[in-house]
């Protein structure tokens, strides 16, 4: 009878606080560097100390430099959050990883990559994106920092169930399609508010087949469909993924933990408050047009005309949505110039990604006019990146290879979009401003952004 | 906290949809400025030329919609973004209470953690108060009887009572847990010998 989510819920629950709202115990709290620091303060300005810093751990990603040969201060005004980050951290006696250091990244790739999220556990960070650790079965989800606060300060949070959405994709993702495609896809049939008050359990044969990385890339982009949380029940993929990593549970106590782990998933007869289901065999490589994820189009589809809109609001959206992107009502997506390409991000940024976007790379060169950078996702993505000579197909045919950060995800590094200028990203927003002031974002996957570099323009990878 | 019981002021609105916490405060700002001094950075792109000369098409630049306490939305107001910031940036217009179709799930609770009521209307009910409002007539909120009043007309909403007895207490949620510890420890204690995984031994 129960789901997934109910289960992992139930587990969690320290006290049942009536109507809905339970003291839910949190099993694991990762801190960055922009909301990390004034959480770690107001603790620390209400005399309070951290409940279980064992259960925390902290990284820098958000407002660090990515610049070959940076350190915490290249970035200066990220410098103070860096130095606050480190010094607090290492007055709780929280593992901090540091700029250069092994395990330093963007919190939802090295969460995973370093077994500190398992299946079944509560993972909190005050980050949106938190959804992303949901690929691995864990109960994931973003809070803000009053909330960080609270869970530093008693390990736990009060949570008001939410309700419950199954997305189960049947069929299988055509040649040149990744994950990144298919949430894209969905968001613009769903709407970016189709999961708000709820969680979102991906299943069905698509997902089953899909390796850890595109379930983390699926996960990362729930809460674009409004969703603070996304979950996949785990399978012998997380297993096999999750054995030997470095806070994972070794021997023995692997064995036992997996024992415990095959119970986590949807009972035959779960209900859901909401199913969709779709086929996903004919879904083509997606990216968006506008300033909204919802803002999603087939490659080979033309941007919507405000004229076609059904009422006042959403024209007036689609018209603002036009100039701000300098596109035409009407016209074809692909051919559209590109002044720069950003492969990174949480939502792909990992070593399947970066091996996508060498693949179209190789033996190619980025167009005249065109700024390319990639920056893998943490240091290990980096080191196995560059192991492959991964770093040298990118680096040789023109891209900037950077270090591990948020970046131009974001815009908080100092790292920028320029005005007017059009970017192609393999990031997960593509909001007014997001990658700096005025900055033109079209999302898309690795694949489709390395496609953008090398040609020039938004191009489908499948015509290369 | 800040209490919330009742407020009666000029309300603003920017029926746009999606309005997402980036727009409401770029991150870059969190990085630099205070929370307090966010107030000038609130709505950014929307509110100031490339150059800074305020915009005089944005209603929040415009008299008497200028400092309104009360923002009146489009659906899905503070999607996006964790950032808490969004909610400081309002707080430092002066703005107590935001009224929509919807919002982001994170953006909501963070309003909650910092005295800022968001109410949820159907997005007719929002578009009639619009109506009144661009007049400039002044709405009251009563966050006790939880109704809201403009030029006559009456509209009731409901707000989670737990959150409801929080904002008018101006309680705290953090203060109420730390009366809890003991239950925790004692979960925990459970939770060592049943899930001895999770719990991290000495760093590897």
């Amino acid at each position: 009878m129960p789901t997934l989510f109910d289960k992992i819920f139930a587990a969690h629950i320290v006290r049942d606080l009536g109507d809905g709202w339970a003291l839910l115990h949190i099993d694991r709290h990762l801190l960055h560097d922009l909301s990390g620091p004034p959480a770690l303060e107001s603790l620390a300005k209400r005399g309070l100390a951290i409940a279980d810093p064992e259960l925390v751990w902290a990284t820098v990603d958000h407002a660090v430099s990515s610049a070959p040969g940076r350190t915490g201060m290249t970035f200066p005004a990220g410098g103070r959050l860096w130095r606050a980050l480190k010094t607090l951290s290492q007055q709780a006696g929280i593992p901090f990883f540091d700029v250069g250091a092994d395990g330093q990244g963007i919190v939802h790739v090295m969460g995973p990559e370093l077994g500190l999220v398992l299946p079944g556990c509560t993972v909190i960070c005050s980050d949106s994106h938190t959804c992303t650790n949901g690929a691995l079965g864990a109960l994931a989800f973003g809070v803000g920092q009053t909330e960080s606060a609270h869970a530093l300060a008693t390990s736990t949070l009060r949570v008001l169930k939410p309700k419950q959405m199954r997305i189960t994709l049947e069929g299988r993702m055509a040649p040149g399609v990744t994950s990144k495609d298919l949430i894209l896809h969905l968001i613009g049939k769903l709407g970016v508010a189709a999961g708000v008050g709820q969680t979102i359990e991906f299943s069905g044969p698509a997902v089953a087949a899909m390796s850890i990385e595109a379930r983390l890339t699926l996960c990362n982009l729930s809460v674009e469909l409004g969703a603070r949380c996304g979950i996949i029940a785990p399978d012998d993929k997380t297993f096999d993924y999750l054995r030997g990593r470095r806070f994972a549970p070794q021997g023995e106590a692997f064995e036992r933990a997996r024992a415990a782990w095959r119970d986590l998933h949807s009972d035959a007869d779960a209900l859901f408050d909401r199913e969709y289901s779709c086929d996903i065999t004919a879904v083509p490589p997606t990216v968006t047009w506008g300033v909204t994820p919802a803002h999603a189009l087939a490659i080979d589809a033309c941007v919507p005309d405000p004229a076609a809109a059904s009422d006042v609001g959403e024209r007036a959206a689609i018209t603002a949505a036009l100039e701000y992107m300098g596109l035409e009502a009407g016209q074809p997506i692909a051919g559209a110039p590109v002044d720069w390409v950003f492969i990174g991000s949480c939502a792909n940024s990992r070593i399947t990604d970066l091996r996508a976007a060498a693949a179209v790379v190789r033996g190619r060169h980025v167009a005249p006019g065109v700024t390319a950078w990639v920056v893998p996702g943490s240091m290990a993505v980096k080191r196995e990146a560059e192991a492959e000579g991964l770093d040298r197909v990118f680096t040789g045919a023109g891209f900037h290879w950077r270090e591990p950060g948020c970046s131009m995800c974001v815009a908080a590094n100092g790292e920028r979009v320029p005005p007017g200028a059009r970017s192609v990203s393999t990031s997960n927003r593509n909001f007014i401003g997001r990658q700096g002031p005025r900055a033109r974002t079209h999302l898309a996957s690795p694949a489709m952004a390395a496609a953008a570099a090398v040609t020039g323009e938004i191009f489908d990878v499948r015509r290369l | 906290m800040l209490p919330f019981t009742t407020l009666t002021g000029i309300a603003a609105p920017l029926m746009l949809a999606n309005v997402d916490t980036d727009v409401i405060i770029r991150i870059e700002r969190l990085t630099t400025e205070d929370a307090s001094q966010l107030g000038h950075y609130a709505f950014e792109a929307l509110r100031y030329e490339p150059d800074g000369a305020q915009r005089s098409d944005f209603i929040l630049n415009r008299p008497p919609f200028r400092g309104a306490p009360i923002l009146l939305a489009g659906p899905n107001f503070g999607c996006g973004s964790s950032r808490e910031g969004a909610v400081f940036a309002l707080a430092a217009l002066g703005i107590r209470c935001v009224i929509a179709d919807g919002f982001g799930d994170i953006f909501s609770s963070n309003c909650f953690q910092n005295g800022l009521l968001p109410i949820r209307l159907s997005h007719a009910q929002v578009e009639n108060l619009a109506g009144h409002a661009a007049l400039g007539k002044p709405v009251t909120v009563d966050l006790q009887r939880q109704c809201i009043s403009v030029a006559g007309e009456t509209h009731p909403f409901t707000i989670d009572p737990r959150r409801r007895e929080s904002l008018l207490a101006g309680l705290d949620d953090l203060g109420l847990t730390l009366r809890e510890m003991d239950s925790v420890r004692a979960w925990q204690a459970r939770d060592r010998l049943q899930r001895p995984w999770i719990w991290p031994q000495a760093q590897p």
